[in-house]
């Protein structure tokens, strides 16, 4: 067993919801774990250890994936939005946030940081996805309070609002990037 | 998790010495089979040598009729790449149904075939196009490449830099998955080319393998039909396959039918 | 559907409001117990035992000490020596002959034997969390190891391995419940006596939170502090600080911030939530514990394994004369905390489910395994009654040829109250309107055009149903404590209004997910005639709100909304005193209506907030009458349990040659009682529904011969996921509870209780044409595959 001194630990440095913030951490420390413990940004949360609840995933460069599957050190230079980033800094909601509340999406609340960086990414994507295709785009969350019933209504309403609104004003879509780490 | 160092060399030649200097490491590429081992103890190496900044292992190409993928393209790129979507949309349509969305942003070719999971989907695809892998220093057959339950051809220090794959005439891929890990309890892919049908199969055995009875049935007459005349001989017996909680090896062995008529009906 | 009987109400009550918590949730502003940071806090792992059964020989803690960032490790040895005691169990049920269940020891951390796979045998506390888990594997554990029983067969075989030696045969309590000789009398006079056999498959509750608990000491004020993701508070702080560590209550603080999901298995006091708080005091440091989730599966209570048979008898028109129902149950390796009352008075009182049978008989065996310990997970016992009940009574109108729902409505109860012969008193109920209500709802007129459209494409399609009732909102103090409680089960209310006439109520409930906060200020608001904006609502933390019981069995609005009832209504008697005076009239006189108190007769008024603002600020006051102040709190102890009941309706398509289930129709029609927020009763249905759902096609935790857990992570424990489900239909047909002020029942376990049955029975109807009797839960697409092998089989010979 190795031991790390102080002078050991590897900084990091992310832009997190467009603020520059650095830590200092071992290279085994997974990136949830630096934005919770070292970083202090709890909102995303952890669910499990074999990356199959969802609750931890962030977007780093735009894309969605899980922190929990992904070491701090990775992470080194990137941009990471989470669910602290999403609405507006003078509070008021984002469109995907709006929905879920109208619509009842959550109940404990654990599992929806991680369902909202997907659903994040899934209206960025061009062309939009189609009702019937949501479910499975959101296969690598689990919810075990909802039953997803309004959870799957309000991200089908804010997809289609979007996907109208373009109608109305085409403009350039974003793409999906997918980054390197 | 254990300690370890962690370096991310900018070249496949500096990833190479960078192992064999620690010996006791490993390669790290999207890290989603890498990491959950480590998380449960279940591997200790000293050092991990990512692989995500190497530009060498990105991008895909078609030359004359075979499709180049990096092998650091993640399941994603492959999905929506419109090279794969116009030569072998098969293999698109299987890197879009892998694991699942977040899974399909950091995962990579190489990773899934270098780590070799028996239920992973890649495996059934290279085997059953009769794909090359490219390493830093050789080529490896498909059909050479898998040597057992989460074991390759690969030396330690090895790194698959890309993939060929042969364009077939077509090809399709049928899956199921479990309904807790979304890992193929089976999969089946079949592909017909110029030189015959091959058939691979993926989670139902220690790692990928080609299904010799139904090639030949489908050689001979490449129908659905073909494969229900063969009824039980598949040529695979039950007692060989997987035999877990979720699935027993006679399930197995009837969805290994199931799925390649469905797969055979998605070619028609 | 999602339409109510009811008519669309004026005030805050019954309005589809937005939940108020959300905007905290949806902004990552929530706060649960691992988010918690403390200055100076350490961080906790927990050696488990790989083995089900063996004995600890040795304990080398030596290399560990040495680790980087280690601060100290504790054994079995050390809490003995402490004399700290062990997890208490909640409830005393009897054998049949009036003697004590077993009641073997449950230490906090094991000295001599570990009895399941994740018993606690050492804790280490280190700086990091890293550190601690890493310090785990240098603890060198020498185990020997022993024979394992791992099922209810197994520990039941002749020669089976003890787990308590005071247990001789496995068995915790031989206990039973109604008239054998009724009973049997009536199956000798049935025309026809239906049997059955069923198993309620094990679960795992798997709340998306981990457990997490922090234990802090301060020696200065020589008071203790537990913060942990609990579903109780006080029942915590009770069994810690009684039982387990013999701490004075008042230097005892329990803090259950926002949980992140509960549905029973947050209920229990658990070994963690004792270590840390015994350990900060060792160290001088606060220590966090949280769950990896691999530790979640082998240390969190499970749900069900109930093994059950029975014999209906019924006359030749189908009525149900007499039902004997013999249970055996498996509690794991140690009594968790409600374990023993599961499968007796939460099960075996709803035997007569919604039907008028006159005689009703059940035993129960609870058995001892080398497994983790079986509690109550949503539902708990009720759906093991409904399960039971509503498979047979399918099986008997098809062995007298009737069809299911004329059966059902022939043996309906329809006279309220109705007393069964299994101690229960239901106060009301409609079950033909739910059933009415499920049948429109699932378009059953126009099921055989479906069902041939799907064979038309090789599919064999099916619909089933189920007509439960269950009881909840449990339950009167004194009742229960002669069943063998050992604790009330009341619940508190205090309601303070504030000098400008906001409102802060402080519940004994707790919300870890159901949106109490904003059904509570609902409550509130249409009590006292404030907007509901001005109410806030208070949970989880001993040191602010009165002592409550928490949130389990769908309990908060019958029980704990009744409190608040109660204590608005105080605030009401104390205000028109107050009015009275400062409108110079009688106080007879005075009337409380939309917030204002008003003389009889007159227009002469006062607001709830002028009134408030003079409690508090007494210059003219009638202060030789009342005290200045307008707080007041309430206990309510309910009057009997709530009967929620209603009809669920499953419609399947099956693959035949894969065996895969498709859910075509999910419908739910319920009767909860009165409503206040119908958002959050649809989202509790909602929830409900896929947990019964998962129980029926995928969720079972199965152990190997040895007691190793084979399905221990979300790689093969299969939950249900986005793509599962068709949208849910639900609707209610309200009848009010007649025994609480508010008339209302309780909806959160409905959707698990009534719909396992619902889903194996449209399972069934789609597999009878095949010959297809019986199927087990889960209903997982191979069970399916092979039963249709099985019976192509037996057709052919």
């Amino acid at each position: 067993m190795k031991r790390w001194k102080q002078s050991e630990l590897v900084p990091v440095q992310v832009e997190l919801n467009g603020v520059q913030r650095r830590g200092l951490c071992e290279p085994r420390v997974l990136l949830s774990d630096f934005l919770r413990d070292t970083l202090g940004a709890t909102g995303t949360h952890v669910g499990c250890e074999t990356g199959e609840c969802g609750a931890c995933t962030i977007r780093v460069d735009g894309v969605a994936q899980r922190s929990c599957l992904t070491l701090a050190v990775q992470a080194d230079g990137r941009c990471i939005e989470t669910v602290e980033g999403l609405a507006q800094a003078d509070g008021s909601l984002c469109e995907l946030q709006h929905a879920l509340r109208e619509r009842f999406a959550l109940q404990c609340g654990f599992c929806i940081p991680g369902i909202l960086m997907t659903c994040a990414e899934m209206l960025k994507r061009r062309p939009l996805p189609e009702d019937e295709q949501i479910p499975g785009l959101l296969a690598g969350h689990l919810c075990r309070c909802t039953g997803y019933t309004d959870l799957l209504a309000a991200v089908r309403h804010t997809v289609a609002e979007v996907r109208r609104r373009e109608a109305a004003h085409p403009a350039s879509a974003p793409s999906v990037g997918v980054h390197d780490a | 998790m254990r300690d370890f160092n962690f370096h991310r060399p900018a070249s496949v030649a500096e990833a190479v010495g960078l192992l064999r200097k620690h010996s006791g490491g490993k390669f790290l590429a999207g890290g989603q089979s890498l990491l959950p081992v480590l998380k449960l103890d279940m591997a200790d190496p000293s050092d991990l040598i990512s692989l995500s900044g190497i530009a060498e292992l990105r991008g895909i190409r078609v030359e004359g009729n075979t499709l180049i993928i990096g092998a650091g393209m993640r399941h994603a790129e492959v999905a929506q790449s419109p090279e794969v979507q116009r030569t072998i949309p098969g293999l698109a349509r299987l890197a879009d149904h892998i694991g699942d969305a977040q899974v399909r942003n950091r995962g990579t070719l190489g990773g899934s075939l270098a780590h070799a999971d028996p239920a992973a989907d890649y495996p059934a695809a290279i085997v059953a196009l009769n794909g090359t892998v490219q390493t830093d220093r050789r080529t490896i057959a498909a059909d050479d490449f898998f040597t057992g339950l989460f074991e390759t051809a690969l030396r330690p220090d090895e790194v698959i830099t890309a993939v060929r794959f042969p364009v077939p005439t077509r090809c399709a891929y049928a899956k199921f998955g479990s309904h807790a890990s979304k890992y193929a309890l089976v999969g089946v892919m079949v592909a017909k080319t110029a030189d015959g049908v091959r058939v691979a199969v993926t989670g139902a055995g220690p790692y990928a393998f080609r299904a010799a009875a139904l090639e030949t049935a489908l050689g001979q007459s490449f129908s659905v039909a073909a494969i229900e005349a063969l009824g039980e001989n598949l040529g695979v017996r039950a007692d060989d396959l997987n035999n877990t909680a979720e699935a027993s090896g006679a399930y197995r062995k009837h969805l290994i039918a199931v799925l390649a008529k469905r797969a055979v009906a998605a070619c028609l | 559907m999602s339409t109510t009987t009811t008519p669309t109400p004026k005030g805050p009550l019954g309005q589809p409001l937005v939940r108020r918590e959300d905007r905290r949730f949806i902004t990552g502003q929530g706060r649960y117990t691992d988010d918690i940071v403390l200055p100076g806090m350490t961080h906790a792992a927990i050696v488990r035992s790989p083995h089900a059964h063996a004995r600890i020989l040795s304990i080398d803690t030596t290399a560990a000490r040495q680790a980087p960032g280690v601060i100290a490790i504790f054994t079995g040895q050390d809490v003995a020596a402490d004399k700290v005691g062990g997890l208490p169990c909640g409830w005393l049920v009897k054998n049949k002959d009036g003697s004590n269940m077993v009641e073997p020891p449950h230490p906090i951390l094991v000295a001599d034997r570990a009895r399941h796979v994740g018993d606690q045998v050492a804790l280490v506390v280190a700086e990091t969390r890293a550190q601690a888990r890493a310090a785990l594997s240098l603890i060198a554990v020498e185990y020997e190891p022993l024979p394992a029983v791992a099922s209810l067969a197994a520990a039941r075989a002749a020669g089976a391995a003890q787990v308590w030696d005071q247990a001789p045969g496995n068995v915790c309590y031989d206990w039973h419940l109604g008239d054998p000789t009724a009973t049997e009398q009536a199956l000798k006079a049935a025309h026809q006596i239906v049997e059955i056999d069923v198993y309620h498959n094990r679960l795992i509750p798997n709340a998306i939170e981990p457990r997490s608990a922090i234990g802090q000491y301060e020696s200065g004020t020589d008071s203790y502090t537990l913060y942990t993701s609990s579903q109780n508070p006080h029942l915590i702080r009770l069994l810690l600080g009684a039982f387990v560590l013999g701490l004075p209550e008042h230097r005892l603080r329990v803090v259950a911030p926002d949980v992140g999901g509960g549905f029973g298995s947050k209920i229990f006091h658990y070994a963690e939530e004792a270590l840390v708080v015994w350990a900060a005091r060792k160290v001088g440091r606060p220590i966090k514990w949280t769950a990896e989730r691999s530790e979640s599966f082998m240390s969190d209570a499970h749900g069900r394994d109930v093994h059950m048979r029975a014999r209906l008898g019924v006359d030749k028109d189908g009525r149900f004369l007499g039902l004997h129902v013999q249970s055996q149950a498996n509690l794991g390796a140690y009594l968790s905390t409600f374990a023993s009352s599961v499968p007796t008075y939460l099960s075996a009182t709803l035997m007569a489910g919604c039907y008028t049978t006159p005689a009703i008989y059940v035993e129960v065996k609870s058995i001892f395994t080398h497994t983790v310990p079986v509690d109550a997970y949503r539902g708990a016992g009720r759906p093991e009654a409904a399960y039971l009940l509503e498979r047979l009574v399918d099986k008997a109108a098809n062995a007298l040829g009737m069809d299911r729902l004329e059966i059902r409505r022939k043996n309906f109860i329809t006279q309220f109250p109705y007393k069964t012969p299994v101690a229960l008193e239901y106060d009301s109920g409609d079950y033909h309107a739910t059933l009415d209500m499920a049948l429109a709802a699932v378009d059953y007129a126009g099921f055989p055009a479906r069902r041939e459209a799907s064979q038309a494409r090789g599919k064999l399609r099916g619909i089933g149903f189920s007509t439960y009732v269950e009881a909840c909102g449990i339950a009167p103090s004194a009742v229960a404590g002669a069943l063998g409680a050992r604790a009330g089960l009341y619940e508190s209310a205090t309601v303070r209004m504030h000098p400008t006439g906001s409102v802060t109520v402080f519940t004994g409930t707790h919300s870890h997910g159901q949106g109490h906060e904003t059904t509570f200020a609902q409550l509130v608001a249409e009590q006292l005639g404030v907007p509901v904006d001005s109410v806030e609502v208070v949970h989880g933390d001993t040191a602010r709100i009165p002592f409550g019981m928490g949130t389990y069995g769908s309990r908060s609005l019958a029980v704990g909304g009744s409190a608040i009832v109660k204590a608005t209504d105080k605030i009401i008697a104390k205000g028109k005193k107050i009015a009275a005076h400062l409108l110079e009239a009688a106080e007879a006189d005075i009337e409380f209506k939309n917030g204002a108190f008003t003389v009889v007769g007159t227009n002469r008024q006062k607001t709830i907030g002028e009134v408030a603002f003079t409690a508090y600020v007494p210059h003219n006051y009638p202060i030789d009458k009342v005290e200045p102040g307008l707080e007041e709190s309430a206990f309510y102890d309910p009057k009997n349990f709530t009967f929620p009941a209603g009809c669920h309706a499953i419609e399947v398509e099956i693959d035949p040659e894969t065996g895969v289930v498709t859910l075509e129709n999910v419908v739910a029609a319920d009767d909860v009682g009165t409503i206040i927020n119908p958002l959050i009763v649809d989202g509790q249905m909602h929830g409900g529904l896929a947990q019964g759902i998962g129980q029926a096609l995928f969720e079972e935790a199965q152990y190997d011969e040895s007691g190793q857990l084979l399905t221990g992570s979300y790689l093969n424990y299969g939950m249900p996921r986005a793509a599962d489900f068709p949208f849910f239909k639900v609707g209610n047909h309200v009848t009010a509870c007649t025994h609480n002020p508010l008339g209302a029942k309780g909806v959160g376990e409905v959707g698990a209780i009534g719909v396992p049955p619902a889903v194996i029975n449209a399972v069934l109807d789609a597999l009878a044409p095949l010959g297809v009797r019986d199927i087990s839960m889960p209903a997982t697409p191979e069970k399916i595959w092979r039963a249709i092998q099985d019976a192509k089989a037996k057709a052919q010979h």
